[in-house]
């Protein structure tokens, strides 16, 4: 489909629940994404990689529906999808963790678990637009408790809480609405080693609900540590798409900024050492 | 709200999420925290210095019901402030917009030439729907052309104005149907209509803000703009209602200052809009959106009320509230800011 060679060391573990062919996307001259591949598997960590400019975040934003491709295809499950916003790939289960977060720091923890999702009252009351705060409250309470995670205050404003806490109420929004795939951008790019290491944690427990995690990141230990797979992109198109087994640090640079073409051609052999 | 009496009890004793179950001390605990409760305390010492110095004058039914009539008018345009500030706007027009429905619906119950409850019932129907135009007018101009809200308004502020002036060549409509009039002056058991009818406004103003869906969109597109567009909010179709709401308690305030003061009132209202920021920023409204509470903005509109009026029966001038309150609201920001940075993480 595209110019990239089958990659031999995957072993992908069936289909792919998250499956783009030849995406471009084109911001007026410039092209952003010049037929990219990209693939995503249940109960998996996907890192996607590669240099500042290689496509990244318009990837994302094209796989969450935040754009819409100029051209080329995904899809989930099997079947063929196309977004036009956020919500429809809410929809259908794939949720997102921004690197800005993206929470309200002046609402509660369920507050922001149910942003824009609220549980309304039953019967009239619920047609009236009544809030069931106990029932958002509860069903926050038991997303959090599913990944382990201990907040300080269940009703405080998140502002009062941590940097490190407010991420864990933004990823575990996401955990508890992704029934397909998280996305998860730069997560621990402002965190220190302790909390970076909570975070890995994290990512795993929500790897072993069944979803595909997608990791966005520039920390290649981070990446090591977690991932299953390793997608590299480099301007625009994927060149390397590969198991974590026994790569090291300098592969993934090495596969990012083109420095092994000299040795090899990326994914002819692999980049495992 | 009873978050607790329904819900039953989450893993108590798990390490998840509840390690401070909210009772009721801790529910009294956090309320007495806030800012509406320092206020309320502010106001509550405020009566009985006043009542203790002057309880003939001060606490009689008379004076009392005078405050609560002074503030009914501005309580209801202060409800709608108050939403527009939760959710990080500005309405400079309530002012000029009030004024423009009350000469509308003024002039349009002369027009009818009756006087029953209908005449005033189409005056309500008149001024509101004025209102909400302009409302509509202001939420149109900040969500769709983009001009802040601090322009959008003040441009409207402008206009509404100048347009009273042209429907009525620039002096006031004093013929007022004498069933509105008798609403502006009747009391049942005791307690004036127009205060009811506000203290009605303001309950549900405060049951659709803190229990409904509405009113936590306004908190969210007031805490996060953008967070709240990628989780699926309409936000500019949100600030629309808003500002449309806004406009809407403007026309309606329009008719209750009708009926009270039988005049269209074209000077009386240029400081409206300040005095709602003012009382919904007493009452521990963000100015950044986000935060902010009904009951907070009754006591904000109630402080400079009794401030005002405690001032007049101590012989001193009355202008000396305005400047208390002046840097009353400084001090309550500043205040608030110190709190909110010792109880906030960033």
């Amino acid at each position: 489909m595209t110019t990239v060679p089958a990659v031999p060391n995957v072993t992908p573990k069936g289909d792919a629940i998250l499956q783009a062919r030849g995406i471009v996307k084109r911001f007026g001259h410039v092209e952003a994404l010049r037929g990219a591949d990209f693939d995503a598997y249940a109960g998996e960590v996907t890192a996607l990689i590669g240099d500042n400019g290689a496509g990244k975040s318009t990837l994302v934003k094209i796989l969450s529906g935040v754009y819409a491709a100029t051209s080329g295809q995904m899809t989930v499950d099997g079947k063929p999808v196309s977004f036009a916003s956020p919500s429809d790939a809410h929809a259908i289960g794939i949720e997102t963790v921004y690197q800005d977060l993206s929470v309200c720091p002046d609402l509660s923890p369920s507050a922001n678990m149910f942003m824009g999702r609220e549980a309304l009252r039953p019967g009239l009351l619920g047609r009236l637009g009544f809030l069931d705060n106990p029932t958002m409250r509860r069903e926050s309470a038991v997303a959090f408790q599913k990944l382990k995670v201990a907040l300080k205050d269940m009703d405080a404003p998140i502002a009062s809480l941590s940097g490190g806490q407010r991420q864990s109420v933004a990823i575990c929004r996401a955990a508890m609405w992704a029934k397909r795939v998280v996305f998860m951008d730069e997560p621990t790019a402002a965190l220190g080693v302790v909390q970076t290491a909570r975070t890995l944690d994290l990512i795993r427990r929500i790897r072993d609900t069944g979803v595909a995690v997608v990791l966005i990141s520039h920390n290649m230990r981070d990446v090591i540590q977690v991932a299953d797979t390793v997608e590299v992109l480099r301007l625009g198109r994927r060149i390397a798409s590969m198991r974590n087994t026994g790569i090291t640090v300098p592969d993934l640079v090495g596969a990012m900024t083109g420095a092994l073409d000299a040795v090899a051609e990326p994914g002819e052999q692999g980049v495992a050492a | 709200m009873s978050q607790d009496a329904t819900a039953p009890p989450v893993a108590a004793g798990d390490l998840v999420g509840l390690q401070n179950p909210q009772g009721l001390g801790r529910k009294l605990k956090v309320a007495m925290s806030s800012s509406p409760f320092y206020m309320g305390v502010i106001l509550a010492l405020l009566v009985a210095f006043f009542s203790f110095l002057h309880p003939a004058t001060f606490a009689s039914a008379y004076n009392v019901r005078n405050i609560f009539l002074d503030a009914s008018v501005l309580l209801i345009l202060a409800v709608g402030t108050t939403y527009i500030m939760i959710a990080g706007g500005f309405d400079l027009s309530i002012g000029s917009v009030l004024v423009f429905s009350g000469v509308v619906a003024a002039q349009v119950m002369l027009e009818l030439g009756t006087d029953s409850l209908l005449t005033v019932a189409v005056g309500f129907v008149v001024a509101v729907a004025c209102g909400a135009a302009w409302g509509v007018f202001n939420g149109f101009c900040i969500t769709k052309l983009r001009v802040s809200a601090l322009i959008s308004t003040l441009g409207t502020m402008g206009a509404a104005l100048g347009a009273a002036y042209l429907v009525t060549d620039g002096n006031d409509i004093r013929t007022v149907p004498n069933a509105l009039i008798t609403l502006g002056h009747g009391s049942i058991g005791g307690v004036p209509w127009l205060v009811v009818i506000t203290a009605v406004v303001s309950v549900i103003g405060g049951i659709v803000l803190h229990m409904t869906q509405f009113g936590r969109h306004t908190f969210l597109v007031g805490s996060n703009p953008e967070g709240s567009r990628r989780a699926g909010i309409n936000v500019s179709g949100h600030l629309l209602k808003l500002y449309a709401l806004s406009g809407l308690l403007a026309g309606f305030a329009a008719m209750l200052s009708l009926g009270r003061f039988s005049t269209t009132t074209l000077e009386g209202h240029a400081n409206d809009p300040l005095e709602a920021i003012t009382a919904v920023v007493l009452g521990g409204t963000a100015l950044t959106g986000g935060r902010g509470t009904i009951i907070g903005t009754v006591v904000g509109v109630f402080i400079p009320a009794v401030l005002a009026n405690g001032f007049i029966i101590m012989g001193i001038q009355p202008f000396w509230q305005m400047v208390v309150i002046g840097f009353v609201v400084i001090a309550a920001v500043y205040a608030d800011q110190i709190k909110r940075q010792k109880s906030e993480r960033m």
